[in-house]
């Protein structure tokens, strides 16, 4: 791009541009927790391997009857709560580096916070609903 | 959404094949990126012989070589022809780094392709505008900052802590790993950057200054810093061999150290 086909023309100073409306002074809860559930997810993965190579070919009594163990809910629980948490930081940070558009980068945004929260209920509701046999 | 095409007005189309200098034994084939402002053409890229025998090893060597015997409206940034400077930052072989430092004969196959710094406005050939890059630099406010009365002499610092801005300092600010990355590519106008986030971990790092607290306030930002996402393409560009990306994690551990 040429300097004067720049596109958004002000006369702004380049300091003031770059200052901007101020830093949000946020971050880094969202940087730390998306290591943590990374770690956790890390943790996690060989007894969720090893529950879901124990539910393979099995049917919904014999899933049923693994999952009312406690430990092996709890586990599957867990790894639910880390995997959407970390599945909602790091869709938001695709978007907020790719979606310049305002108005679309707010709707994205609460689209994958509908979407995460969504998919981490239904996941917990049917582990439930399997580990207490209803 | 982020652009990913070139605007029209930016696509490269044709370019001169200047003739081969009379009476050179060997040559070698530049092939250069052209914009002139005033002509309203696209950018074009032009094909040199530059004469081995009559110019030093470096690629600068090589456009100097150029600007003298072939075409003097050939532009381009330089100064210092040592790696101090940072003007001469360009991009040679796909590779952002310093013209001064780079030799021609470390291109291996082929014309020794030289472009402007990536992603940033052109003002003529190979000169990038920096505006931008320049006022993040001072939006870290790359200045000691003090509360505490001026010392009689000069504010003291022990071995161990002046050891800590080794690997900062070095950076002259050629915008090589600024350019390289992706990140600071498609969101330039927040990220402020490798360069500037190196810069700002320099002053942070500084046992001297007094600022800390505020410049990391001035700093936790979701896109002004966490922009990173450790792609290291700044480590590897960078002439001086320091290592941008190691800066803005250290920046990034303090900012989780003064929560937890």
């Amino acid at each position: 791009m040429s300097a004067t086909d720049t596109p958004k023309r002000s006369m702004r100073t380049p300091l003031g541009r770059v200052r901007n409306l101020g830093a949000a002074h946020s971050g880094t809860s969202d940087f730390w927790r998306q290591r943590v559930t990374g770690v956790a997810m890390t943790l996690l993965m060989i007894p969720v391997l090893v529950i879901i190579m124990m539910l393979l070919g099995r049917n919904q009594v014999g899933a049923a009857q693994i999952l009312s163990s406690i430990p092996v809910a709890v586990i599957l629980l867990l790894f639910i709560f880390a995997s959407a948490w970390h599945m909602k930081i790091g869709m938001q940070v695709v978007i907020e580096d790719y979606v310049h558009n305002e108005k679309l980068k707010l709707v994205s945004i609460m689209l994958n916070n509908f979407f995460s929260v969504a998919v981490a209920l239904a996941s917990t509701y049917a582990i439930l609903k399997l580990s207490s046999g209803v | 959404m982020v652009e990913f095409a070139l605007p029209k007005n930016s696509k490269i189309t044709g370019g001169k094949t200047w003739p081969k200098p009379t009476g050179a034994t060997e040559v070698r084939e530049f092939k250069v990126y052209r914009w002139n402002p005033d002509d309203g053409k696209n950018p074009s890229v032009d094909t040199y012989y530059v004469d081995t025998n009559d110019c030093g090893p470096m690629v600068l060597d090589g456009l100097i070589w150029i600007k003298n015997h072939i075409d003097p409206s050939l532009t381009f940034r330089r100064s210092c022809r040592e790696g101090v400077c940072g003007s001469c930052a360009m991009n040679i072989d796909g590779q952002n780094t310093l013209a001064c430092t780079r030799s021609m004969h470390d291109v291996k196959d082929g014309a020794v392709k030289v472009n402007p710094l990536p992603h940033q406005p052109v003002v003529k050939d190979l000169v990038p505008d920096l505006t931008n890059f320049y006022a993040q630099y001072a939006s870290v406010e790359p200045w000691l900052k003090t509360t505490s009365p001026t010392p009689q002499k000069e504010w003291r610092q022990t071995h161990e802590d002046r050891e800590k801005l080794d690997g900062l300092y070095e950076c002259i600010l050629c915008a090589c790993c600024s350019t390289s990355c992706p990140s600071y590519w498609w969101n330039s106008e927040r990220y402020l950057g490798p360069a500037a986030l190196l810069q700002a971990n320099r002053w942070v790092s500084d046992s001297r200054d007094e600022a800390t607290g505020e410049r990391l306030d001035n700093l936790e930002d979701p896109f002004r810093l966490y922009r990173c996402h450790t792609i290291m393409n700044c480590a590897k560009a960078c002439p001086k061999g320091l290592n941008p990306a190691e800066a803005i994690a250290e920046l990034k551990l303090k900012m989780v150290e003064r929560q937890i």
